[in-house]
C-alpha cells in the first residue's frame, strides 16, 4: 500500500530578551554558574508574584505577525500542570485556548515551487530548569537542578499537520529558523537549544482524509537531525504498517549516535494537565494600536529581500538565495553595495562582483575557519577597497585572492597588505616581455609543441610567465606577449 | 455526577497524593458533591457572557524588560532539601 507522511512541527524559541518572562531575573543564563539567576518568582516560592514582560509579549506578536497570523484583541495565560523536577511550581506558565497569535502561514520554497504551511498558533510560555541526570550512581540515582533557565520566555509556534515529508519539515524549520533571525526575537542556536523542534509524525493510506496514530519525536538538536529522525521515524512506521502492525501513540526520543527513535513511555501517562486560567496574571488586552505600532517596525524578511536582490541587484536567484541565507549576510552585501565608489562599475555590475567574491573566496575562507559572517575581519569596507583595486588594474585576480587571504587572517586594509607586501600587479610591459623571454628560452619543447600547431602550448607558457612574476604579471598582458613571441619564431621559421 | 474510584485515583495520581481505600471513598463523595453543585451551574444561561479569565477586573499588566540583581546563591540554596555544590539534588526521575 501506498502511505502518505504527514507530519505537523512544535518549535520552541527562546526570546532574547535581557530579563525573564515574569520576574527580573537576567536571561543571560547559558555561561552563568548554576543557581544564579533566580529569584523567589522563578523558585516558585509561595507568595511571589508575576509580572509579564512586555518585550516577550511584544517579539511573539511580531513573529505572529510575521507569519501572517490573526493577533486576537484578547489573550491570556495558563497553567499547565505536570509534576517534575524541572518545574519548580508544579505547573508551567502557558497559554492554552487564547494564544497571542493564530491562523497564520509560513511559505516554503521546494526546489522553486512554493507551499504554503499553516500555522495554527504562536504561544508564550516559560522555559524550564535543566536536569542533569545521574543514574549510574552506586544504589540512588539522582539528579541536580539548575534553575536559571526556568522562566526565560519561550514562544511555541505550532504549525498544521501540512508538511508531507522530511524534506518539507526541512524547509519550514530552515524557513522559520531565518525568519527569528531577520526578526531578531531570538538567536536561535539549535546547538544551544534556544530554537528546539518538536514533530508529531504519522503515516495513513494515501488519499485517505483521516489521520493515522501520531508518534512526538523529540531530541533533535540541528536541522540535519530532524530530517535524518524524521526518515527513520517514516521507515519505522511504515514498516510496522505494512508487516499489519499498529502505531502506539507515545513520545519517541531520537538517539543521535544509533541513528533511532526509541520510545519515551515514561512520559505517557503524563500528559493530562488540567490547564486552568493562571491566577497571578490578569489577562492581556491587545491594543490594535499596539499591534500596528509592531507592525510598523517588522523588518523586511528573507523572501522579500530576496526577491528585491534579483529585481533592484539584477542577481541570478542562486545568489540572492544564499546572500539572504541570514540577516547578516545579507546585510553585509547591502553594506558594501552602499559603499560602491561613485566613478566604479554600475549597481548591478558591482552588486554581482561582491556577490560572487562573498560567495567565492570569503565564504570558503569562512568555511576553513567555521566562522560565520559576524566574526569575519574583513569589513564591507574592505572588501570594496579590494574590488577597486582590481578594477584599478593594481591587482590581478590572483593576488586579489591571496590578498583577501591576509585580509582575512589578520584584519588589516588590503590597500595596507598590497603596499606592504608589494603585491601590486605588474602593468609595465618591458617587465613582463624580459619574463616572457626566459619562459621561451626555458621552455623550447612547448615552443616546438606550439609551432607544431598545439595552440594550448601557449596556454603553459602563461603560466609559466606567471610563475616567474610570483603571480603579478597582469595576465592578459602575459599572454598577449607570450603570442606575439610564439608568432615571431614560427613566422621567423616559417620563412627560411 | 457521581465519580467512579477510578476517575479519584487517577485524579490522586497527577496531584500525587496517596490516599487511602476509605480517604478514596470521602473524597469520591466530596467531589462529586461539588461537581453536581457546578451542574446546577450549567443549567444558568451564559451565552451572552465572555468566559471570565480572571476573577479581577485588572488586565494587561506588564512591566519593561529591565533586569533585577538575582538572589544570592547561597540564600537560594539555603532551604534545600538536599544540596550537591551549587544545585538542587533530586530523586531521579528519569525518562530514559
Amino acid at each position: 500500500m501506498q502511505y502518505e507522511t504527514v507530519i505537523g512541527l512544535e518549535v520552541h524559541v527562546q526570546l532574547q530578551t535581557r530579563s525573564k518572562m515574569f520576574c527580573g531575573c537576567p536571561a543571560d543564563y547559558q555561561n552563568a554558574p548554576a543557581n544564579s539567576r533566580v529569584c523567589p518568582v522563578c523558585l516558585g516560592l509561595p507568595g511571589a508574584l508575576p509580572v509579564i514582560n512586555r518585550k516577550a509579549v511584544e517579539y511573539t506578536i511580531m513573529t505572529g505577525l510575521a507569519l501572517g497570523c490573526r493577533i486576537p484583541g484578547y489573550s491570556k495565560f495558563d497553567r499547565k500542570n505536570y509534576p517534575y523536577p524541572d518545574l519548580m511550581k508544579g505547573y508551567q506558565v502557558s497559554q492554552y485556548d487564547l494564544p497571542l497569535a493564530e491562523e497564520g502561514a509560513l511559505e516554503i520554497d521546494l526546489d522553486g515551487a512554493a507551499k504554503s504551511v499553516g500555522v495554527m498558533r504562536v504561544h508564550l510560555e516559560e522555559d524550564a530548569a535543566k536536569l542533569q541526570h545521574f543514574p549510574e550512581a552506586a544504589g540512588d540515582a539522582y539528579s541536580l537542578v539548575d534553575v536559571n533557565r526556568a522562566g526565560v520566555p519561550l514562544m511555541e509556534v505550532v504549525s498544521a499537520p501540512d508538511l508531507r515529508s522530511p524534506e518539507e519539515a526541512r524547509a519550514y524549520l530552515v524557513t522559520l529558523h531565518s525568519i527569528m533571525q531577520y526578526l531578531g526575537v531570538s538567536s536561535a542556536n539549535m546547538q544551544d537549544g534556544n530554537f528546539r523542534c518538536d514533530a508529531n509524525v504519522s503515516l495513513r493510506p494515501a488519499g485517505s482524509a483521516e489521520f493515522g496514530t501520531r508518534t512526538e519525536v523529540k531530541n533533535m538538536n540541528s536541522f540535519r537531525a530532524v530530517y535524518l529522525a524524521l526518515n527513520y521515524e517514516v521507515e519505522r512506521q511504515q514498516r510496522i504498517l505494512e508487516d499489519g502492525g499498529r502505531i502506539v501513540q507515545e513520545t519517541r526520543g531520537w538517539v543521535e549516535e544509533r541513528g533511532v527513535t526509541v520510545s519515551q513511555r515514561s512520559k505517557e501517562h503524563a500528559h493530562d494537565y488540567r490547564y486552568f486560567p493562571e491566577p497571578d496574571l490578569p489577562p492581556l488586552a491587545v491594543a490594535a494600536g499596539w499591534v500596528e505600532e509592531i507592525r510598523r517596525r517588522l523588518p523586511e524578511l528573507a523572501d522579500r529581500r530576496k526577491a528585491r536582490f534579483i529585481e533592484e541587484y539584477g542577481l541570478p536567484r542562486y545568489d540572492a538565495d544564499l546572500l539572504t541565507g541570514t540577516r547578516a549576510m545579507a546585510d553585509y552585501f547591502e553594506a558594501a553595495l552602499a559603499l560602491r565608489p561613485p566613478a566604479g562599475p554600475d549597481t548591478k555590475t558591482f552588486a554581482k562582483n561582491v556577490s560572487n567574491w562573498m560567495l567565492g573566496d570569503l565564504s570558503r575562507l569562512m568555511n576553513l575557519e567555521n566562522r560565520d559572517i559576524t566574526e569575519v575581519r574583513v569589513t564591507p569596507a574592505h572588501l570594496v577597497e579590494l574590488l577597486a583595486l582590481i578594477d584599478a588594474g593594481t591587482l590581478s585576480g590572483t593576488i586579489a585572492k591571496t590578498v583577501l587571504e591576509e585580509a582575512f587572517t589578520s584584519g588589516a586594509e588590503p590597500a595596507k597588505i598590497v603596499r606592504e607586501k608589494g603585491y601590486s600587479q605588474i602593468n609595465d610591459s618591458s617587465v613582463v616581455e624580459a619574463a616572457v623571454a626566459q619562459a621561451l628560452a626555458d621552455n623550447p619543447q612547448a615552443v616546438a609543441d606550439y609551432v607544431k600547431g598545439k595552440e594550448t602550448a601557449a596556454r603553459f607558457l602563461v603560466g609559466q610567465v606567471m610563475k616567474l612574476t610570483r603571480g603579478q604579471a597582469k595576465p592578459e598582458l602575459a599572454l598577449e606577449l607570450v603570442q606575439a613571441g610564439l608568432v615571431a619564431i614560427r613566422d621567423a621559421e616559417g620563412t627560411p | 455526577m457521581a465519580l467512579e474510584r477510578a476517575e479519584v485515583e487517577h485524579i490522586a495520581a497527577l496531584a500525587r497524593i496517596g490516599l487511602t481505600e476509605e480517604e478514596l471513598e470521602t473524597f469520591r463523595e466530596q467531589l462529586s458533591d461539588i461537581l453536581e453543585q457546578f451542574e446546577r451551574l450549567t443549567q444558568l444561561d451564559t451565552r451572552s457572557v465572555t468566559p471570565t479569565g480572571h476573577a479581577v477586573e485588572l488586565a494587561t499588566v506588564m512591566r519593561d524588560d529591565v533586569p533585577e540583581p538575582p538572589l544570592n546563591p547561597e540564600d537560594t540554596l539555603r532551604n534545600a532539601p538536599r544540596r550537591q555544590a551549587d544545585f538542587f539534588r533530586v530523586k531521579a526521575v528519569l525518562e530514559e
